[in-house]
């Protein structure tokens, strides 16, 4: 038998290696090595001693095996499984059988008869466990196949009585995986076992073995997930799980609760004890609550992030979760949250300056309080002070989601969120802040809860001071007292951190435009006018009154009579923030003014229209120049970019548009020069000073159609197909530029063929945009190609120079939405005159805080440039932790670069830039054709092509002044 | 009926002078042994003359356990191991035994020194006692002798505080000294697993309060202190040495760091200074938070807070200063009281209850005009808080940690009785287990049901497991063995083993019976047909006809003789063992039904 078999697998062997030299071209040449199972087999049958074998069949695991030979070294360590004796080496080929039939393209039907075979006579519990393992592998690699399921579910049933706990896992593990989940199935295959798998797996929940429960919960989980409705019967059993004295077991059955609870949220469950009945999502969410004061924090962290998706759950019973009755001997207490309601309903704020202010009052009952109530009772406020942070996240999350969806118990769990602001742990009081800001549409703060909110501006973190500023952008305040509180705390914030200063400007706009009727009253006191006395007029460059113009002209935007409460210097600082920091500053309408803004209607929509119009318009226009002389051309295209940049710079959400369009007329503007040239009339050697034109022009195409492809998001693959169009064309000017100037036509044949490739590569990837390219170079050259791919270098430049002349100018179609990438430094601000001083050789930390806009995945492409000024550059990856997701489209920058020089005599600027870098391999093209042809053409790609890696500036640079001392010896 | 007595010498219905005596199976042990703050004669210290009249106390008790180091829970011990006299070990957790010498040897100075007592104990007695201490860990369990072990719980309280659980065979008893459920700025909360025991000694100080959210006391008392400061006013917070000062000093601190304020924090020296550094040490005892930080920085390590100067308290500007004692009677926190108490933008806040008669109470109960020594009116601005920062589990902590634990009784001590009154209720109402509140020197005694190990030979479990469908931990088993009682110990071993070990032959039982069939055939025909008769009946059964004329079924034999007056009427001899008492009294009956006519 074993020789047989031995003689089966070297044929095989023998087979594969043909295939492989048929299959190849004949210019490859591949080394047959030795093959795997042969070698395997010759190694086991040297193997003195167990441990030998096992050393051998650990140094064969660690290296993969091809695909063909895979059934051969099944049935060699087959073989040898029968032969051994040693568990241990038994167990070792278990493994590697799962291991191998994991093989990617292996169908392991064929080893399974055996695998079974196997389990019969195995009496070490481990070797079996791990034979269910790896039957359990050959299921999961098989789904299609219901009967080889049916059957491998059998085997595990039969061995559901192993008195190993091992084994039983490993057994309902299969069953969980690979059991049958529709009720056809089950009755086609007409098997025994497999009758209700749901009932087997039930009845493993009182297994002796907490581990063995474990894993049968999970089964039951495992096939909810594979689609089988849960019976609701499993309930009442899942119920007594959760007393389990074992916490895995607990924390899997809060699971199997809740997934049940999501199943029958509306049937009806009785009560023990009483013969009320309630629905069983309430009756889950009562049991659910009650294991958020379970001993094991794993369980309670399960228990409170399930809280928050149990949505159905019903209003009364979710307002018990913030409910805990306080009494203090025996009488009744009020919350210190219900105090400080009823102080400020009663207009007076917190005193507390008696002892015993919050002295009990009425007295209770002794009988009715209930200490532990069963249910809901509380749970949220045991969660929220537990001891373990990741309970408070968890349950910070889940209180999150249930005030969602519900405004009044929104409200009610205001006062727990805003406690949760003065947490140790940052993290918690970060997560607070944001479930606070993700509510705030249902919500409207009191006064003495805004108080405690903005007591967290002074928090020396500037996460949490910015995830506070992004909340108190989009909080309701409900009285005039509230919004001066709030420009109080902020200026004092402002006063405290000056570098906030653009996160509070930008709140104080959205806290102004949200409340105008509010700021109204506060507007003569803000600016701090007088109705007789003239007040002397604020410093403009102040930040803090900025800061306030900023929250009274966004007030005044949908409120027209306060401007008349304006002062003259007003209106004059308004003309001037307007103008610099538009962004902030909306247009106003003010009275008797009339400013080039103020035509600009409340109603931005119409206006809209005619800018686009006008894009489009000029556009339409650009492209029937093919009737005019070249001059005409040239002027025509001159006027329409200056118009698009100027239209770019007046409408910032055309801005990306105008300047994508601006950049493309400029690539086709340049193009259209070059060729003008006069160069291409004369022979080639007497212009050589003129060509510089040409070829620089070619280079700045290349470049710019590579910030065309990088710096823009939102551009789809018709645009991208044009800008490579654009950049085939560059090149192609480049090798007649080249053809030109070079003597000799060696250095021509390398160009010429890399050229043909890049065309042959342009049409494999964008085959499907070829036909609505009608007339253009690509077109035209395609239909040349086999001329070209056969003549001279001379005739390809040729062919190439007319081809280029006589090709049309492609329409650029503009999509929907194009933003362009663009970085601002904060900091270093570029104004200081005092030289950052450090000791050559040492470093010195540059903090650098940027915005970016429109990046697309910034950790992978942004990157800081730092030139010095003898021209060395320093290029610096931040880390991925630097950046900041502050909203969609938007990041932040937060890093610092360290600086390092020989001594210089006297101080000087550096450069500190950011990049953006890209990679032509990674370009969005590629990833918008189907995967097929991208695989292809990517292998097909010759190496010369990959990675042409560039960066892009896109931000201004900021000059930092720095002086490296001499080191004191 | 095995029993468990509970005798509390003190912290019987009552708060302070905590000492309880238990004896389990014939262990005893005294749990904690404090003083009371309340008295000044022989009643600050337990009775010890109780557990023995004139034997020495070492002989009467196996082992002593000290929750934490509390002087209420801990004070007495000196005078209890050397002036009364004991020399077995104590039991303290690593941190009690660094701090509790300190606290010793201060109780020792103010009696004696301050208050001339004599006959107390002196320096030496606290060091030779805290000789006799062994220090446990968390969770390890510390076999006192062969059959008392215990194991100590997280309960914290104060720093080291812990629960312990004293074990002797399967019964136990869980005492959980002074324990907090909630978690503080300092330390975590009190955790037991489910152990189940006969008996929890539970602690019952908030016994009828439910606490406010610990987050809203804070937040009140940061925010007056800030605003004081803010203002440019001094806070005096009078504080005890040990415990909340360090959860204040936190908050204070963290509080500080975040809002990057930067008014001085002072700490009166001292004592706390000491303790401080043990804080420091004892990281794994505190909470989460700390613990994750302190590689970069120990939150012991206070940055804002320095150590307090007399000549500080004049200086110009805000301050924050703690100082001892807390009930503002006399020491340091008066004479700063004294200097700040003009001053309406000052602040005092107490953080804890005030006994009747010190300053702290009258400032508390709203009084503005003190008379001080010396006829001296001291006239009250400043504004006067009260915060409380108590670390004691409330009623629903309770509840919680006799939920997690599950025993099979409680025992409340430490309490008022009319509160334990309520708490007892409410337990036996809500978990169905007996409650006791045992006043001081009254004795409870809890009959326990404990099982009995018994030893069982692997091959006879294996052999009866493998019987029938697999063992079901939850449902009982019935099992054939036989149980040895031999040398003090029950062993479950099969028969012929026992017969083995104990040197006996087995006898075997036999019943016989005799039926009378009438059959006029022959003798081997008449067996023929009994044969034939019963292999029809008995399919699953073998039965064989052996070539002496005999028939078995299985073990049973049966013979057929002739009978000696009437030829026609056959003697059927059935012969079984007692172990097939079934089989063998069917096989009778069925036999002297007759046989049915042969055709």
């Amino acid at each position: 038998m074993a020789a047989h078999l031995k003689k089966r697998v070297y044929e095989e062997f023998t087979k594969v290696v043909q295939q492989q030299h048929e299959d190849l071209s004949s210019k490859k040449l591949r080394l047959t090595k030795p093959s795997k199972s042969a070698a395997l087999h010759v190694d086991l049958c040297k193997a003195t001693s167990p441990a030998d074998a096992l050393q051998y069949l650990l140094q064969f695991a660690r290296k993969p095996v091809e695909v063909e030979s895979v059934e051969g070294v099944v049935r060699i360590l087959l073989e040898h499984y029968y032969k051994e004796n040693d568990a241990s080496v038994r167990l070792k080929i278990a493994s590697l059988l799962g291991l191998l039939s994991k093989t990617a393209g292996f169908s392991p039907d064929c080893i399974m008869d055996d695998a079974i075979n196997t389990l019969q006579n195995e009496k070490s519990h481990q070797v079996l466990a791990q034979l269910l393992d790896t039957l359990l592998v050959i299921g999961t690699k098989l789904p299609e196949n219901p009967s080889v399921r049916m059957r491998l579910v059998e085997v595990a049933c039969k061995h559901l009585t192993d008195s190993s706990h091992g084994v039983r896992n490993k057994c309902l593990q299969l069953i969980g995986c690979l059991g049958p989940v529709e009720k056809g199935v089950a009755k086609e295959a007409e098997s025994q076992a497999a009758k209700d798998v749901q009932k087997i797996i039930g009845d493993h929940f009182n297994d002796q073995d907490p581990r063995v429960r474990t894993a049968a919960i999970k089964a039951m989980l495992q096939l909810h997930e594979r689609g089988l409705k849960l019976q609701q019967a499993i309930y009442s059993q899942a119920c007594k799980l959760l007393a389990d004295d074992y916490e895995q077991v607990r924390s899997a059955a809060v699971q199997l609760i809740w997934v049940l609870s999501q199943l029958y949220p509306e049937s009806i469950v009785p009560i023990p004890s009483s013969n009320e009945e309630i629905r069983l999502v309430d009756d889950a969410f009562g049991k659910i609550c009650h294991m958020v004061s379970d001993g094991s924090w794993v369980v309670r962290v399960q228990a409170a992030k399930l809280l928050g998706s149990m949505q159905q759950v019903s209003s009364h019973f979710l307002e018990q979760t913030l409910d805990k009755k306080l009494m203090s001997d025996l009488r009744r207490k009020r919350t210190a949250h219900e105090r400080a309601k009823e102080l400020y309903s009663s207009g007076e704020f917190s005193s507390g300056r008696k002892w015993g202010d919050d002295a009990p009052k009425e007295e209770i009952d002794t009988g009715a309080v209930n200490l532990i109530e069963s249910g809901a009772c509380g749970a949220f406020v045991h969660g929220l002070e537990d001891e373990m942070y990741e309970v408070r996240i968890a349950a910070v999350e889940a209180l999150c989601m249930l005030a969602q969806s519900s405004p009044s118990f929104a409200e009610k769990c205001l006062d727990f969120l805003v406690d949760m602001f003065n947490d140790e742990i940052e993290e918690v009081r970060l997560q607070s802040i944001h479930t606070m800001r993700k509510i705030s549409n249902n919500i409207t703060l009191r006064e003495d809860q805004l108080d405690t909110v903005l007591a967290v501006l002074e928090d020396s973190s500037r996460d949490i001071r910015e995830a506070l500023h992004e909340l108190l952008c989009c909080t309701n305040v409900s009285t005039k007292e509230g919004i001066h509180l709030a420009l109080v705390e902020l200026l004092k914030n402002l006063t405290k951190y000056p570098t906030d200063r653009e996160s509070i400007w930008k709140c104080l706009k959205f806290l102004g435009s949200r409340h105008p009727t509010l700021v109204l009253p506060l507007v003569p006191e803000l600016l701090s006018t007088h109705p007789f006395f003239d007040t002397p007029e604020p410093d403009m460059d102040d930040p803090a009154y900025i800061a306030v113009l900023v929250l009274i002209f966004n007030a005044a935007k949908s409120c027209p009579t306060m401007p008349a409460l304006f002062s003259d210097h007003t209106f004059r600082h308004y003309a001037y923030l307007r103008d610099s920091l538009s962004h902030l500053v909306p247009p106003l309408r003010l009275p008797g003014r009339k400013l080039v803004s103020s035509a600009v209607s409340p109603s931005i929509t119409p206006h809209e229209d005619p800018s686009q119009q006008f894009l489009h318009q000029s556009l339409e226009r650009v492209y029937s120049f093919q009737h005019l002389d070249p001059q005409g051309i040239q002027e025509l295209l001159e006027f329409t970019i200056r118009d698009l940049q100027r239209l770019g710079e007046l409408q910032s959400e055309l801005a990306g548009m105008a300047d994508f369009t601006a950049t493309y007329l400029q690539c086709q503007l340049l193009l259209i020069k070059a060729l003008q040239e006069k160069l291409w009339n004369v022979a080639a050697p007497l212009y050589l000073k003129q060509n510089a034109l040409a070829s620089t022009a070619a280079k700045q195409i290349l470049e710019e159609t590579y910030k065309m492809e990088f710096m823009y998001s939102g551009v789809e693959s018709r645009q991208v197909v044009i800008i490579h169009h654009m950049r085939l064309q560059a090149k192609a000017l480049q090798l007649i530029v080249t053809a030109r100037t070079t003597r000799g036509v060696e250095p021509l044949f390398g160009m010429c063929e890399k050229f043909l490739q890049e065309v042959d590569s342009f049409q494999r990837c964008f085959i499907s945009e070829l036909p609505h390219m009608q007339g253009s170079f690509v077109d035209k050259l395609l239909d040349l190609m086999p001329r070209l791919v056969t003549s001279k270098p001379s005739e390809v430049v040729k062919i190439l120079q007319t081809t280029l002349r006589q090709s049309t100018f492609l329409h650029l179609s503009l999509p929907e939405q194009l933003h362009r990438a663009t970085a601002n430094i904060i900091e270093p601000t570029g104004e200081s005159d005092n030289p950052l001083r450090f000791t050559s050789g040492l470093v010195v930390a540059l903090d650098v805080d940027a915005t970016l806009e429109h990046v697309q995945d910034p950790q992978g492409t942004v990157k800081v440039q730092v030139l010095y000024p003898d021209g060395q550059a320093q290029l610096i990856h931040p880390k991925p932790a630097d950046f900041r997701n502050p909203g969609p489209g938007r990041h932040r920058l937060i890093t610092q670069v360290y600086l390092s020089h020989t001594a210089w005599t006297e101080p000087c600027q550096i450069e500190v830039r950011l990049l953006l870098a890209y990679n032509s391999n990674k370009s969005k093209a590629s990833t918008r054709i189907p995967k097929s042809t991208w695989s292809e053409s990517l292998e097909a790609l010759p190496p010369s092509e990959n990675g042409i890696e560039g960066t892009i500036p896109f931000s201004k640079p900021v000059k930092v002044y720095i002086m490296p001392k001499p080191a004191r010896r | 009926m095995p029993e468990i007595k509970v005798t509390p010498l003190g912290a019987g219905q009552d708060v302070g002078r905590s000492c309880i005596l238990v004896s389990v199976a014939g262990k005893n042990v005294m749990l904690d042994c404090g003083m009371h703050m309340g008295y000044n004669d022989d009643r600050r210290f337990p009775d010890f003359s109780y557990i023995t009249q004139n034997g020495r106390l070492t002989d009467f008790l196996d082992c002593v356990i000290i929750s934490h180091f509390h002087l209420d829970h801990c004070g007495a011990l000196p005078y209890f191991s050397e002036m009364v006299g004991y020399d077995g070990p104590i039991y303290m957790t690593h941190p009690t035994k660094a701090i509790c010498p300190i606290l010793l040897e201060d109780y020792r100075k103010i009696t004696v020194d301050k208050k001339g007592e004599t006959n107390f104990f002196t320096s030496q007695m606290i060091k030779d006692c805290m000789k006799k201490v062994v220090a446990v860990h968390l969770h390890q369990t510390v076999q006192v002798d062969e059959e008392l072990e215990i194991k100590a719980y997280y309960a914290g309280h104060v720093l080291g505080a812990a629960m312990f659980q004293i074990k002797v065979g399967c019964e136990s008893v869980v005492y959980t000294g002074d324990y907090n459920m909630t978690p503080d700025r300092h330390l975590g909360a009190a955790w037991i697993d489910k152990c189940r025991p006969d008996l929890l000694i539970s602690e019952s100080t908030y016994a009828t309060t439910i606490r406010d959210s610990k987050r809203c006391r804070e937040r009140d008392f940061l925010k007056k202190v800030h605003e004081t400061v803010e203002r440019g006013g001094k806070v005096l917070i009078p504080v005890f040495a040990l415990g909340r000062a360090q959860e204040l000093c936190i908050l204070l601190e963290t509080f500080w760091e975040r809002m990057n304020l930067k008014a001085p924090i002072y700490f009166s020296t001292g004592l706390t200074e000491k303790a401080n550094h043990y804080y420091k040490l004892f990281i794994t005892w505190t909470n989460q938070k700390i613990r994750k930080t302190f590689v970069q920085r120990n939150m012991f390590e206070f940055k804002h807070i320095k150590a307090f100067d007399r000549a500080f308290a004049d200086n110009p500007g805000p301050m924050v200063v703690f100082a001892t004692p807390g009930m503002l009677h006399a020491g340091q926190s008066l004479q700063i009281f004294r200097k700040w108490a003009g001053n309406e933008k000052n602040m005092v806040i107490m953080p804890g209850y005030c006994v009747q008669g010190t300053v702290g109470h009258k400032i508390l109960s709203g009084q503005r005009k003190l008379e001080m020594e010396g006829r001296q009116i001291l006239e009250v601005k400043m504004q006067v808080e009260y915060m409380s920062f108590s670390a004691h589990a409330d009623a629903k902590g309770i509840m919680q940690l006799i939920r997690q634990a599950e025993p099979r009784s409680v025992l409340l001590v430490h309490g008022e009785a009319k509160k334990m009154e309520f708490l007892k209720q409410k337990i036996e109402q809500e978990f169905h287990v007996n409650c006791y509140m045992p006043a001081n020197g009254e004795t409870t005694t809890i009959l326990t049901n404990p099982c009995i190990p018994v030893d069982i030979s692997l091959g006879l479990l294996k052999r009866e497991t493998a019987i029938g469908p697999l063992p079901d931990a939850k449902k009982p088993k019935l099992m054939h063995g036989t149980l040895l009682m031999k040398d003090n110990s029950f062993r479950l071993v099969s028969p012929e083993q026992a017969l083995k070990e104990l040197g006996l032959a087995e006898h075997q039982l036999r019943f016989t019976c005799r039926v009378h069939i009438q059959d006029p055939r022959k003798e081997h025909e008449t067996v023929l047909r009994v044969y034939n008769h019963l292999k029809g009946i008995l399919k699953d059964y073998s039965v064989q006809h052996l070539p002496d004329g005999s028939i078995t079924v299985e073990s049973i034999l049966i013979q057929a003789t002739a009978h000696s007056e009437d030829q026609g009427t056959k003697v059927l001899l059935v012969s079984w063992t007692y172990q097939d008492e079934e089989l063998g009294s069917y096989l009778t009956s069925l036999l002297k039904k007759g046989l049915p006519q042969s055709t």
